[in-house]
């Protein structure tokens, strides 16, 4: 490197966390995501392969499938040491495979559920509880769509009373700073449990 | 026959040339453990990346500040496995850095979790 514009200083102090928004396909994942990143959410394609499952006797002949999910993501700058990114888990089940490496390392999650359709967050519930994953659940309001009480919400999910549950809209970016905070105080108050339990 | 093309080439069809076209075929790139959370940089100036193969400079030039590899994906629009394969070989040649995100722990840094919350706040 001749040239005098190259930085040989430039190092690489700045570490990466990440959330995760899950919830049923098109609950509004991608929506929140947008309301508090600070480029337009962005997309990224994993590939996975696998040896196919097929039942048939092929006698030999060893199909593989590969199969393409597309992750939607955001990104928050919280200092030039620290960067958020915000991703959406797929929301068909079929992309299942892909939430264990979604999850690993994550910092938390938001359950985002939808009252016309509760029963599609319910993986997603079950999962994080599984896998002892910090998470909230944010019901979304949607226009139009009949607003239950958040405890009727949390009793129709049976989550554990612990597990914050609070109403959002997924659009707006002040009532998704107030879920991100509401799952940091979650995660904070979780950790130091682990803590004193060590 | 005059809208052959159109016929045949939507969005839905992806793009026409092979991913891995741009990687020499290789599909391999786990020397270095990258994973969609790792962060990188460039190390030379877009000026000095100019020489390089197209998708290359590309990589350069977008990674003049700290980017992910997942953010590095979307902005050349290529999936994952081929973005680890070209950074990979950037790495192995020392235009860029990569710096991979914290070992999974039971317990999360209480630091980290306070400066993610003022962070939210703030914005």
């Amino acid at each position: 490197m001749a040239s005098g514009n190259s930085d040989p200083q430039r190092r690489l102090t700045a570490t990466a966390v990440k959330l995760l928004v899950a919830g049923g396909f098109g609950v509004g994942k991608t929506t929140m995501v947008g309301s508090v990143s600070e480029v337009p959410p962005l997309r990224t394609e994993e590939v996975l392969t696998s040896a196919s499952e097929g039942v048939d006797d092929l006698s030999g002949v060893e199909a593989k499938t590969t199969t393409t999910v597309a992750l939607d993501f955001g990104r928050i700058t919280i200092n030039p040491d620290l960067i958020l990114y915000l991703f959406g888990t797929p929301g068909q089940d079929r992309f299942w495979f892909m939430w264990d490496e979604l999850a690993r390392g994550a910092l938390g999650a938001v359950v985002l559920a939808d009252t016309r359709r509760l029963e599609t967050c319910f993986p997603a519930v079950d999962f994080f509880e599984r896998r002892g994953l910090p998470f909230v659940v944010g019901v979304n309001c949607f226009d139009g769509a009949y607003r239950y009480g958040t405890e009727e919400v949390r009793a129709a999910l049976d989550v554990d009373q612990t597990v914050p549950l609070l109403l959002c809209d997924a659009r707006d970016r002040e009532s998704t700073k107030q879920v991100l905070v509401t799952l940091i105080h979650h995660v904070m108050k979780n950790a130091d449990l682990v803590q004193s339990h060590g | 026959m005059s809208d052959y093309d159109e016929a045949w080439f939507d969005d839905a069809a992806g793009p026409l040339v092979r991913p891995y076209a741009v990687t020499g075929g290789r599909t391999r790139s786990d020397q270095y453990g990258l994973d969609m959370l790792t962060l990188v940089v460039a190390l030379p100036s877009v000026a000095e990346a100019a020489a390089l193969p197209t998708e290359y400079a590309k990589i350069v030039r977008l990674c003049q500040r700290p980017l992910s590899v997942a953010e590095v994906g979307a902005h050349v629009d290529l999936p994952l496995p081929v973005v680890k394969v070209l950074l990979s070989d950037l790495i192995e040649q020392n235009y860029v850095i990569f710096r991979k995100a914290a070992p999974p722990t039971e317990v999360p840094d209480q630091h980290v979790l306070q400066a993610v919350l003022d962070g939210i706040r703030k914005l």
